[in-house]
């Protein structure tokens, strides 16, 4: 217990905060946690809507991204640095890599989970497919697109924390350094700023869902009045 | 009953599966609590340490000891308390650094001189054995092109380089006086520091020629110090002690281990560790053949 | 491959003791799960809560939890019971929503027949609910398998042995083969267990299997 004391002086202490510091390598894990997330949606995004409109190779979606949970992060990590040498480019290769499978089945999954009637209704009017991906299906699937990104992202913070071990980046250095020389004061704080800026980040991603769904349901609402 | 029978069975394969899973891990747990008669070799979180113990572990064997290993323990700071609580037995260690461990202010820098404080520095119940001609040395390293340019033949010439400098290395070198701190306090040169955690390994090598670091710390039993574009720093000032290796062991080993592991010691030479460490990288070869090939060539019985 | 042909037998004492870790984190895990998730499913008031904080402990990454669990319970941090014990939490996290599904997904009809035979609620669970509930439950243990194997790796960075030591030593010495072997056995052992696990459903709960395929295999 003394340990965690100890953890709290070092995370109270104003010259972990200076210049540096803690706000340095916080804006660094977050720096590297946006670029990476924002990078793989942008690949894997359109990848999985386009696997979900089209009903076709979904079952191999489903397969890779399930096989892909099995890859280990600090493998993949070793082999990119053993290639790429220190600094960003190895760790958010890696990164970005793994965090397009989930993202690949999240939008997948979304759009999939769509009833078929619904696009078939909207190509009946005449939506061109373009349209009916952009105005129906995404739109419909955004709960779970969502969804995905919230669960890539916290993959993506953990992971960056992995990262430390490769190159100077981000959180994970105050528990990869202080695991290297024992003091156990900064691996614990490292550890539990970490922990902390996941939950937050996670609260932040379901406080966005929460304001979507108050969105969808009064809509819904309103349908269902002019229905009648 | 198939449901009956089904949960039955599950539940019989599933408190196997716990013993088993349980004997995995609390054996592993007291580890370190096992017979008494057992010697426990530990190691560094370095490959080159690891063949040397397990040249310790396996001469020990031989000679009909039980031995238990406990390697890739971590660095200094970490395992040090476990050889000085008698959790490990026996540990391969260097004698300048462990030196600078136990006593910060020592001014010692030549070999003999180095093990005498040693000797004097070690706690209770912590034996220094003899020490071996192998070294294995932190030294800075630049790449040819860099020494050329500036004309860098000892570490005070760095003072000459006008771009700004970074040091890579360990990340636990920040803090230890052969690091930026000492670098300053010696020679008056002032670094930034980048940590690259391979112990002077591969990415180290590469770091510094591409440039991304412009001086290194790297072992010098490490085969790649060989390589004619690196050029190793000289260090007048003896800002690395003299580090050779040397085995700590605890009060529980008898005259007949203690007898053998000092003819280990013997009959490693500074050559010879090199060698051990080619094998290892180049040969890919596992600590086990490494140590075994070695024992074949030497007897230490 | 150089580094292979000389190292098969600490891949393979490698391989044992990964598996041991797995095994047992993922009993323990399905052993916590099965009645946590009972009661969140019985009493709602418990369920809310309980989900929500394992859904918490989920997100929480796992290195800096095999930091803080040997912190806050005193077990040495070196120790495969520490990595055993996070592997567990994740493990639960993640079976308890499968076990709260699963019980329920069970339809009412088969509950209130079993009452109206005579089964006391006990029974009822073991002989009816479960074994219904069971193909959900499974299908989040073998998601639970399949990440808890890659998991392990990351203990090889505190020092706890297992096929992760592969990636820091191949780090070390620059041997790509070493760290490359490491990811492709573990990639496979999980593929391979989580297959095993399919299989080992199906032949335990009969009834998932689509008839067609079951008439082909059962000789009438």
């Amino acid at each position: 217990m003394n340990l965690l004391a100890e953890a709290w002086a070092w995370l109270t202490d104003p010259a972990s905060w200076t210049d540096g510091g803690i706000p340095e390598r916080i804006a660094q894990h977050l720096a590297v946690t946006f670029v990476v997330v924002v990078i793989a949606a942008v690949i894997a995004l359109p990848a999985g809507i386009a696997v979900g409109h089209r009903r076709r190779g979904g079952g191999w979606v489903v397969a890779t991204s399930g096989a892909a949970r099995a890859i280990p992060t600090l493998g993949v990590l070793t082999l990119f640095a053993l290639w790429l040498g220190i600094g960003l480019v190895a760790p958010v290769l890696a990164l970005v890599l793994l965090a397009i499978p989930p993202l690949i089945a999240g939008a997948y999954a979304g759009v999939a989970a769509i009833d078929h009637s619904i696009p078939e209704a909207a190509r009946a009017i005449g939506m061109s497919e373009a349209q009916i991906v952009g105005r129906v299906e995404v739109p419909l699937a955004a709960r779970t697109i969502v969804g995905g990104l919230r669960s890539a992202t916290l993959q993506v913070i953990a992971t960056a924390t992995l990262a430390a071990y490769i190159s100077d980046t981000g959180l994970g250095r105050y528990i990869i350094g202080g695991l290297k020389s024992r003091d156990y004061a900064e691996m614990i704080g490292g550890s539990v700023l970490v922990v902390a800026l996941a939950l937050i980040l996670d609260a932040a991603f379901a406080l966005a869902l929460r304001l979507r769904i108050f969105r969808t349901t009064t809509s819904a609402r309103h349908h269902e009045r002019t229905a009648l | 009953m198939t449901h009956l029978r089904f949960a039955i069975s599950a539940s019989a394969i599933g408190a196997l599966t716990l013993a088993l899973g349980g004997c995995a891990t609390s054996e592993s747990l007291e580890g370190n609590s096992s017979s008494s008669e057992t010697i426990v070799v530990g190691s560094q979180d370095y490959y080159s340490n690891e063949i040397v113990a397990e040249i310790y572990a396996q001469a020990l064997e031989t000679a009909g000891y039980e031995v238990e290993r406990d390697f890739r323990i971590g660095q200094r700071e970490v395992y040090v308390p476990d050889i000085e609580s008698g959790a490990v037995d026996v540990f391969p260690e260097y004698s300048g650094p462990l030196l600078q461990f136990w006593d910060e202010t020592t001014t010692a820098t030549f070999e003999d001189e180095v093990y005498a404080a040693l000797v004097d520095a070690a706690p209770e119940g912590v034996r220094i054995l003899d020490q071996s001609a192998a070294t294995d040395q932190d030294s800075y390293v630049v790449t040819k092109a860099l020494a050329d340019e500036y004309g860098l033949v000892t570490i005070a010439d760095l003072a000459k380089v006008d771009e700004p400098l970074t040091l890579g290395g360990n990340s636990e070198g920040e803090d230890r006086p052969n690091g930026p701190k000492g670098l300053k306090a010696a020679y008056g040169i002032e670094v930034d520091f980048t940590p690259i955690e391979d112990g002077g390994g591969p990415l180290t090598v590469k770091a510094l020629k591409d440039n991304q670091v412009q001086l290194a710390i790297i072992y010098t039993a490490n085969p790649a110090i060989a390589d004619p574009e690196l050029v190793q720093l000289e260090d007048p000032k003896g800002l690395f002690l003299a580090s050779h290796v040397v085995p700590v062991v605890s009060d529980k080993l008898d005259a007949r281990a203690i007898e053998i592991i000092n003819t280990i010691s013997a009959a490693l030479t500074a050559e010879g560790l090199v060698a051990l460490n080619t094998q290892s990288i180049e040969d890919e070869a596992p600590a086990s053949t490494v140590a075994a090939a070695w024992l074949a060539e030497h007897d230490v019985s | 491959m150089n580094w292979l042909q000389q190292n098969i037998a600490l891949v393979a004492e490698l391989t044992v003791i990964h598996l041991a870790i797995t095994i047992a984190a993922v009993f323990l895990s399905l052993l916590l799960a099965v009645p946590i998730g009972r009661l969140a499913y019985r009493w709602k008031w418990v369920g809310g809560p309980t989900v929500a904080v394992l859904a918490v402990l989920y997100a929480v990454p796992s290195l800096p939890l095999l930091i803080i669990v040997p912190a806050v319970t005193g077990t040495p941090l070196r120790s495969p019971l520490n990595l055993v014990m996070v592997l567990t939490i994740y493990g639960v996290a993640v079976l308890v929503r499968s076990v709260v599904d699963g019980f329920v997904a069970v339809p009412v009809s088969p509950r209130t027949a079993a009452t109206a035979v005579g089964y006391s609620g006990w029974a009822r669970f073991w002989v009816v609910e479960l074994p219904l509930a069971a193909p959900i439950i499974i299908a989040g243990l073998r998601v639970v398998l399949v990440s808890t194997i890659s998991l392990v790796t990351i203990g090889s960075i505190i020092g706890i042995r297992s096929l992760g030591t592969f990636f820091t030593d191949g780090f070390q010495r620059g041997i790509v083969a070493e760290v490359a072997t490491g990811v492709v056995v573990t990639v496979t052992l999980a593929l391979l267990l989580d297959q095993l696990c399919a299989v080992a459903a199906r032949r335990a709960l009969p009834w998932t299997v689509p008839t067609e395929r079951r008439r082909r295999s059962v000789p009438q």
